[in-house]
């Protein structure tokens, strides 16, 4: 993985003085909260329900053991011992104590990591596949474009003021893993007459009015992509809607203007920015290239696993896929027990899944926008290892993909923005579906719960969706169906009323049963809801 | 009654005014009535408050509490971590 | 007075006259740009200005940025201004867009400026203010 050299540190570096210049300015009266507010966002610090809640950068989800010892350590020295894993390949800690800010973030700093625009009206951290570098569907390692792109909006000054925030995803295969299609911006990498380029969607997204990004340009050479980007930005900076937030995304400027109208105004404005020399040479991507390597698999391995153990040979089935490397496979740590918070690790189990990274995995991890870890490189023969381990540390609910491996964010527990509590309702259609069998028998079933409509546990993306919503004071939860935020992209639709919390989860029960009756072989709940549309499931539910 | 609510600057903690100072308990929460406003803008130039604001409670046997859910759990804590939360007794939905 | 300059030329004191205004007026030397006026009026009209006025009404309105890029990369080498809700922490961001002059509503600490302006040593891309990108670095 990427590796800083004394450029990079000394710009986080010198971030984290600024930070605590800053830090010094307001617990001194120097600045106002309404001037200090912009800046410590742009840190990632947030004030929230119960306290600040700093959000800390995972570069397109990839870190390494070292860096996540610290995530542990931060934990217990700053935190309550734990930290959530974010819908954005990020981590949350969410009792921060704003005078030991600066500390915590130099601290990051000394294993090459930070908390820099992971939130605030700016470009917020680059997402890619969890499986980059292992899957054998990648054109290329998407990561190193993901890589340039970090350095090249990092403290970016023309961009630090936009009209809202601004979400880049990068992914190089058919299969979309990243919701790539759901961003500001996304890029699919692509051959075309053996040159690797990408296509560029832009202006897709969720929250209030979710939207599928269009393609704006078919190809664009790794020569030519800061230069492209820069002229979407400046396009969006200049244009984008700065009167109601609720419609300063992106995705409402390439909607009110048409697709058409935007890409004419970005090519307008990169043949003028390609004048200015601000791409790199092609070596640059290639010097980052080389730090995403093929890790040194051993050859001749077996390419068979022990099942003899039939717990184990659960997990595999349900949490082990596929590796390009003949005797590897990538293993999927799932964060989402029964019962418990989707996506929160304790500083032990942050420590424990360090560790076993550093013995099986060729020292990377990966953090998934579905809120779970991958280990990307570990050898079939130690996968029975690996997963005592995990089982021990409590990480080995064999649920990927499953009903119980829910998305969920935060909600009322802990957020401002929040109308309701999501994390209770995931608990309880957890406990619901407990059974093992019978979410095995449901199959890929991906449901996830946002607790207010800004959508960050993507709902909209959801084969079954939930939003909290405030009706008069009293939680409410409505249903959504048919969203999918893989390449056979989609957004949710509203079934009918909403329910209370005991209400939906019963709801949800009920259209798992009328799938179970209607599907036909092969079908996912999702493939089935597209055949048979919403009726059936209306009318079980609404009676 | 009019509470008032906030957060400490330095630490984030969420606070209460109790007509004198800022206390961690919901439960010394006074009813300011009118004076809320006054009583921020004071506050928050001395930089004792931060992010602070109004809000509309009730007194309950267990004493003031805030008539919306989010302000509930804002005095309660995360209802999904009662270890965590400063006031875990609070019933955060309405009876 | 709060404000700050970073050039050795004297200060216009020609009138700052409204976008709409100035391209009329063939004697104006100086102009305002307001967040949702588009700077490329200007461009045919750079070898007569010597002071450009950028209005910041309210510092999260990041508007004023792109601005000053497209005129210094139009060749504008005059007085580029940013005037309005300035603050301390926005100067840094601004200089590296081709702000040379500020006119801020509440006046600046200078020395707190001072220390902004010298904190980051290395940029990660280009911009206005001829900054050689890190990758210009590594790569020569």
């Amino acid at each position: 993985m990427y590796q800083y050299d004394k450029f990079d540190q000394s710009a986080v570096d010198a971030r984290v003085e600024e930070f605590r210049d800053q830090v010094k300015r307001r617990l001194a009266g120097e600045i106002t909260e309404d001037q200090f507010k912009p800046l410590r966002l742009m840190n990632g610090l947030y004030l929230q329900l119960h306290a600040y809640m700093l959000r800390v950068a995972v570069p397109y989800g990839t870190l390494n053991s070292r860096q996540m010892h610290m995530l542990a350590h931060i934990a217990r020295k700053y935190d309550r011992g734990y930290g959530h894993f974010t819908t954005r390949q990020n981590i949350q800690y969410n009792w921060i104590k704003l005078e030991e800010c600066a500390d915590l973030l130099a601290e990051l700093a000394s294993v090459e990591m930070h908390a820099i625009q992971t939130s605030g009206n700016c470009i917020r951290n680059i997402s890619s596949d969890q499986f980059a570098g292992a899957a054998a569907d990648e054109v290329a390692d998407p990561r190193p474009w993901a890589e340039l792109l970090r350095q090249w909006s990092s403290f970016h000054p023309e961009f630090s003021y936009l009209p809202r925030k601004f979400k880049i995803a990068v992914i190089a295969s058919k299969e979309d893993r990243a919701a790539m299609r759901l961003h500001d911006i996304g890029l699919e990498l692509i051959m075309r007459d053996g040159v690797l380029g990408a296509k560029v969607f832009v202006g897709g997204g969720m929250g209030r009015t979710p939207m599928i990004a269009p393609e704006i340009k078919d190809f664009i050479r790794a020569e030519d992509l800061l230069s492209y980007v820069e002229a979407c930005l400046r396009v969006y900076n200049r244009y984008g809607r700065r009167d109601n937030i609720y419609k300063a995304r992106i995705k409402i400027l390439v909607h009110e203007i048409g697709a058409d109208a935007y890409r004419a105004q970005v090519e307008e404005e990169f043949a003028h920015v390609k004048t200015l020399g601000i791409d790199p040479p092609l070596a640059e991507l290639e010097r980052i290239t080389a730090f995403f390597g093929t890790p040194a698999f051993e050859t001749g391995l077996s390419d068979t696993v022990d099942r003899a153990d039939p717990d184990f040979a659960v997990w595999l089935d349900q949490n082990v896929k596929p590796h390009k490397q003949v005797g590897y496979a990538i293993a999927n740590i799932s964060l989402k027990p029964i019962g418990g918070i989707p996506g929160d690790a304790s500083a032990d189990q942050i420590d424990v899944m360090a560790t076993l990274a550093k013995h099986y995995s060729f020292d990377e991890l990966r953090v998934t926008h579905a809120q779970n870890i991958v280990l990307p490189h570990v050898a079939k023969r130690d996968l029975y290892a690996l997963w005592q381990a995990l089982d021990t540390a409590g990480l080995a609910n064999a649920n990927l993909d499953l009903i119980s491996d829910i998305i969920a964010c935060p909600g009322l527990d802990y957020c401002s923005l929040a109308n309701a509590r999501s994390i209770p309702v995931a608990q309880k259609i957890a406990t619901r579906f407990a059974s093992a069998e019978r979410q095995r028998d449901l199959g890929e079933l991906k449901l996830k719960i946002s607790g207010c409509i800004n959508a960050c546990g993507h709902h909209h993306a959801g084969h079954i969706g939930i939003l909290g919503v405030d009706k008069k004071g009293v939680e409410n939860y409505q249903l959504t169906f048919g969203g999918s935020g893989a390449e056979d992209v989609s957004i949710g639709k509203i079934i009918g009323p909403g329910f209370d919390e005991d209400g939906v989860v019963d709801a949800v029960e009920k259209a798992t049963d009328v799938y179970k009756t209607l599907r036909t072989d092969g079908e996912r709940f999702l493939d089935t809801y597209r055949r048979v549309g919403l009726d059936p499931f209306k009318e079980a539910i609404y009676g | 009654m009019k509470l008032l609510t906030g957060n400490d600057l330095p630490t984030g903690d969420v606070v209460w005014w109790t007509g004198k100072n800022w206390s961690l308990h919901v439960a010394e929460a006074v009813d300011v009535g009118d004076a809320g406003d006054t009583i921020l803008l004071v506050e928050e130039e001395a930089r004792r408050v931060n992010a602070s604001y109004i809000v509309d409670a009730a007194m309950t046997p267990q004493g003031p509490l805030p008539l919306h859910i989010k302000d509930r759990v804002r005095a309660a804590g995360p209802t999904v971590r009662q270890d965590l939360g400063i006031n875990p007794a609070i019933n955060i939905v309405k009876a | 007075m709060g404000n700050l300059r970073y050039r050795q030329d004297s200060e216009s004191t020609a009138p700052v006259v409204a976008l709409d205004s100035f391209v009329g007026e063939t004697n104006a030397t100086a102009v305002r740009i307001e967040p949702g006026e588009d700077a490329r009026a200007l461009i045919p009209h750079l070898d007569r200005l010597s002071l450009v006025e950028i209005a910041f009404p309210k510092f999260r309105d990041g508007r004023g940025y792109s601005s000053a890029r497209i005129l210094r990369e139009a060749g504008y080498a005059g007085e580029l201004r940013a005037q309005g809700d300035v603050l301390v922490d926005q100067i840094v961001y601004m200089r590296r867009c081709g702000f040379d002059s500020f006119a801020p509503d509440v006046p600046l600490d200078e020395t707190v400026v001072g220390e902004a302006l010298d904190r980051f040593a290395y940029v990660y891309q280009g911009a206005a203010d001829g900054s050689v990108p890190i990758w210009k670095l590594r790569h020569g």
